[in-house]
């Protein structure tokens, strides 16, 4: 019940309000905007939205998604910098 | 796929497993809940477990809107369904729920017409093309489904639809998060957040856990590194002595929620004075109801509906695994009178439910798999 | 309006289902919280129990190719029908008539819709019947095809049916040597549904079963899974999605044979049909009691299959496929195995998916691509139905 898929806006549809036309992994659906058509920006071809039921519930953020990538990629750095500072002490001892 | 596979990375995980480990306090235990019946999937989709360490456990929580729907509501829908004309529609998972008398596949064997759609929209598609059939679209879910009705219900007033109506059993996820903060039989160090329930109520309700019950929570996203990264926040509000509301989930939820989804849930529904949860009985101003303006397309108020309590098998312990007080195995029936096949509870039924994520997913024990599937 | 009658009732079958299993002992995970291997142990005895078909009336579970189906072959027809060479239960009957070893299948057709990108009901008719045939290792020789035609159905669908199947027929080097014909009232038939059956020579001295597979067998599948019935969901437009898929529909015997002509080592070949490789492997796991170890990241699934199964909710391992199979093979031959396939054009996208070992006897485990691991148990209910 909480499937929510992301999906990419491939184009607004004009003969059908509020709808636009999504796609996942190359597989398209008419998807309904109307629940994000009261944001100040207007949703837009190449925007990527969270599907749910054949509505979009949300505009994904992409700078926050690559915030999330960019911080475990951090951690990530910053645990093999200790791994290897780790790994130096030993040998020095 | 973009957005997925990024937070499916294994490498990542193990980093994140690795320092969630390091976060551990020698000789204390942990316990956080997840709430969403999605994230309940995931765990056991993915094998999430196998990346944390033994003493940091989750609790299965009663964010699954399948799930505690009681048998009665089941067979309030199927005698809907059974009354001349009647084209019932209701979301996949419903079709193998038992209600007190069988399923919604047992009841069609019977001769009703339910079908599964995957959209309420669907369901409004169903009641043009049919316009001597009276169309009921069975309504469930929390905040993250009932603007998708709301949204249905204005449609089909805006075209003057009079053969479409709603079964609505809407449920809201604050009252049940407080009851099991009242129940006394869970000792819980924080919650894992609902995800796509903040999309549209955002982060400011689970605000007075934190400040009432000094616990903290974060809104986790649904895939498996989501919920690895929530719980190494939670962890590492813990060993920082804080208890907040953090958002992991930013990239779909904002922190105000969406304000045109409660905008529609508010033109369209109002909160039910109480309703009955399965395995947390009656719950007041928990589940919402279309109200007065929209009563025309109310089911309960077009067909005459029996109100069926049926009460669980004595031996049905849904309750106790819906307030994370047991684990599946612990329950009695689990396995053997209860499987997937042969459902006595909805925790076996839904795909979200954590008997069925467990039996369908889990159900092996830690040191003989890791034998088996060694590289 | 809705009435609130005060008195809860109760659910009889639940109570009756309770009452049932307590007979068979007390339930252990309740009194001792810690012995949870214990609880696992009782389940796989009731897993294993004789099973039984306890509800009144067929349902569409029946019909998914997962467990009430497999309780109703077991408990309705086995029962009634006994003989050894049912209990095989393998995709063809063998029979040795004279000098001649024979192998024999039958299989019915009610897919819906009809048509659908990449082929037709006919496609799936003739296939069907001959991919079964060449799983056990036979030659496909002749066909029987019998239609029960719907009042009302359009003699142009039935013309091009019927073409699609002489297509395929001579594709797959067989005759369609016998049939029949009813029609029935206007309201009962949905069209058309074909049965067919087949005839095939097992000119090989090889025995292939699931029961075969042993610990170090490797486990292949010759291809994308899934495309299938996607396709045919896709088809039917009540989800309002469109993708570039198309049916995997095709004759399997000509790429069977090139894998058994290279290596010797083969177990079992099945097509992945209704309830897809998960259903297959489960199958094996039960058959051969030993496990089977898959690795999700060396699963071949397109993208579109991918995209459209997450949209839906729906594990690609349970999607039917109608020109896939999976093959398993002695370990040590494994990879001569996969390049015989991939050297064929139907199984140019073959993949080794995973491997069977011993222990939990069963059981089919995943290795998921996050380094998780699951179960992938056998298909409960019907996702899909009239796939094909």
């Amino acid at each position: 019940m909480c499937l929510g898929i992301p999906g990419e806006i491939v184009e607004i549809m004009t003969d059908r309000e509020d709808f636009a036309m999504v796609s996942v992994a190359g597989v398209k659906r008419a998807v309904n905007i109307g629940l994000l058509t009261e944001d100040d920006e207007q949703l837009k071809a190449g925007d990527w939205i969270l599907i749910h039921v054949g509505f979009a519930l949300s505009k994904i953020d992409e700078e926050e998604a690559a915030h999330s990538i960019r911080m475990l990629e951090g951690m990530g750095q910053a645990y093999t910098d200790e791994l290897i500072a780790l790994a130096q002490s030993d040998l020095a001892n | 796929m973009r957005f997925v596979d990024e937070f499916r990375d294994a490498g990542k995980a193990r980093m994140l497993s690795t320092r969630i480990a390091g976060l551990c306090e020698p000789g204390r235990r942990y316990k956080f809940m997840e709430v969403c019946g999605g994230h309940t999937h995931t765990i056991y989709k993915h094998g999430l477990e196998d990346y944390l360490p033994e003493t940091v456990s989750l609790v299965h929580g009663p964010g699954c809107p399948v799930c505690v729907i009681p048998m009665g509501r089941l067979d309030d829908a199927i005698a809907i369904a059974e009354q001349p004309d009647v084209i019932m529609t209701t979301f996949g998972d419903m079709m193998r729920v038992p209600g007190g008398r069988g399923s919604f596949y047992d009841a069609n064997a019977a001769g009703a017409d339910i079908r599964m759609v995957y959209s309420p929209l669907d369901s409004l598609k169903i009641a043009r093309a049919n316009p001597d059939k009276r169309v009921v679209f069975m309504a469930i879910g929390f905040e993250t489904t009932a603007p998708s009705t709301a949204m249905t219900v204005l449609r089909a007033a805006a075209e003057g639809l009079e053969n479409f109506s709603v079964f609505c059993n809407h449920v809201t996820i604050i009252p049940a998060i407080k009851a099991i903060l009242d129940s006394p039989d869970l000792r819980l160090d924080g919650f894992i957040g609902p995800g796509h329930v903040s999309a549209v109520i955002g982060c400011r309700p689970y605000e007075f856990i934190s400040r009432e019950h000094r616990k903290p929570l974060v809104c986790a996203g649904f895939e498996p590194l989501d919920i690895l990264q929530s719980v190494h926040m939670l962890m590492t509000q813990l060993a920082e002595g804080r208890a907040e509301v953090e958002n992991q989930y930013a990239r779909v939820v904002p922190y105000n929620g969406n304000p045109k989804a409660l905008k529609v849930i508010g033109e369209t529904m109002r909160l039910r004075p109480h309703f009955e949860w399965r395995g947390l009985g009656f719950i007041a101003q928990s589940a919402l109801q279309l109200n007065e303006r929209y009563e025309r397309f109310d089911a309960e108020k077009i067909f005459a509906v029996p109100g069926v309590r049926v009460a669980d098998p004595k031996a049905c312990q849904c309750g106790e695994v819906l307030k994370g007080v047991l684990k599946p195995w612990e329950c009695k029936v689990f396995g053997t009178a209860c499987t997937p096949e042969t459902p006595i509870g909805t925790c076996m039924v839904s795909s979200e439910g954590a008997c069925a994520a467990y039996y369908n997913f889990g159900r092996f024990t830690r040191d003989r798999v890791k034998e088996a599937t060694r590289a | 309006m809705t009435q609130h009658l005060g008195m809860p009732r109760q659910a009889s079958w639940a109570e009756d289902a309770v009452r049932e299993a307590e007979a068979e002992g007390p339930h252990i995970g309740a009194e001792h919280r810690s012995r949870e291997q214990q609880v696992l142990d009782r389940i796989d005895r009731a897993r294993a129990r004789r099973p039984r078909v306890k509800e009144p009336r067929i349902t569409l579970a029946h019909g998914a190719g997962g467990k009430a189906t497999h309780n109703l072959i077991d408990a309705i027809f086995l029962e009634a029908f006994r003989n050894p060479e049912l209990e095989q239960m393998s995709d063809a009957a063998s029979l040795q008539v004279g000098q001649a070893r024979l192998a024999f299948t039958t299989d019915s057709y009610v897919v819906s819709p009809l048509f659908f990108p990449g082929g037709d009901i006919g496609d799936l008719a003739v296939n069907g019947t001959v991919n079964d045939l060449a799983m056990s290792g036979a030659r496909p020789l002749v066909i029987s095809a019998g239609f029960i035609l719907e009042e009302g159905f359009p003699t142009e669908d039935l013309r091009r049916i019927v073409a699609s199947m002489a297509a395929a027929a001579t594709a797959a080097g067989v005759q369609i040597v016998t049939g029949d014909t009813k029609v029935v009232q206007r309201g009962k038939g949905d069209g058309c549904y074909i049965n067919t059956a087949g005839i095939g020579v097992r000119e090989r001295p090889i025995e292939l079963n699931a029961a075969n597979a042993r610990p170090g067998d490797a486990i292949l599948v010759s291809g994308p899974i899934g495309d299938h019935g996607i396709t045919v969901m896709l088809a039917r437009g009540e989800l309002d999605i469109s993708a570039d898929i198309v049916s995997d529909t095709a004759p399997l015997h000509d790429l069977a044979a090139t894998l058994l002509d290279a290596v010797d080592g083969v177990r079992m070949m099945r097509d992945a049909t209704r309830g897809g490789v998960a259903t297959i492997l489960n199958e094996v796991a039960v058959a051969s009691q030993a496990a089977v170890v898959l690795d999700e990241a060396a699963v071949p699934v397109r993208p579109e299959v991918m995209g459209a199964s997450e949209l839906l909710g729906i594990d690609p391992l349970y999607v039917a496929c109608e020109g896939r199979f999976v093959a398993i093979v002695d370990g040590a031959q494994a990879t001569p195995a996969l390049e015989a396939l991939r050297s064929h054009p139907l199984g140019a996208g073959s993949a080794i998916i995973g491997r069977v070992v011993e222990d939990p006897p069963g059981l089919v485990l995943l290795k998921t691509t996050f380094g998780g691991t699951r179960i992938v148990d056998m298909l409960v209910g019907d996702p899909l139905p009239r796939i094909c």
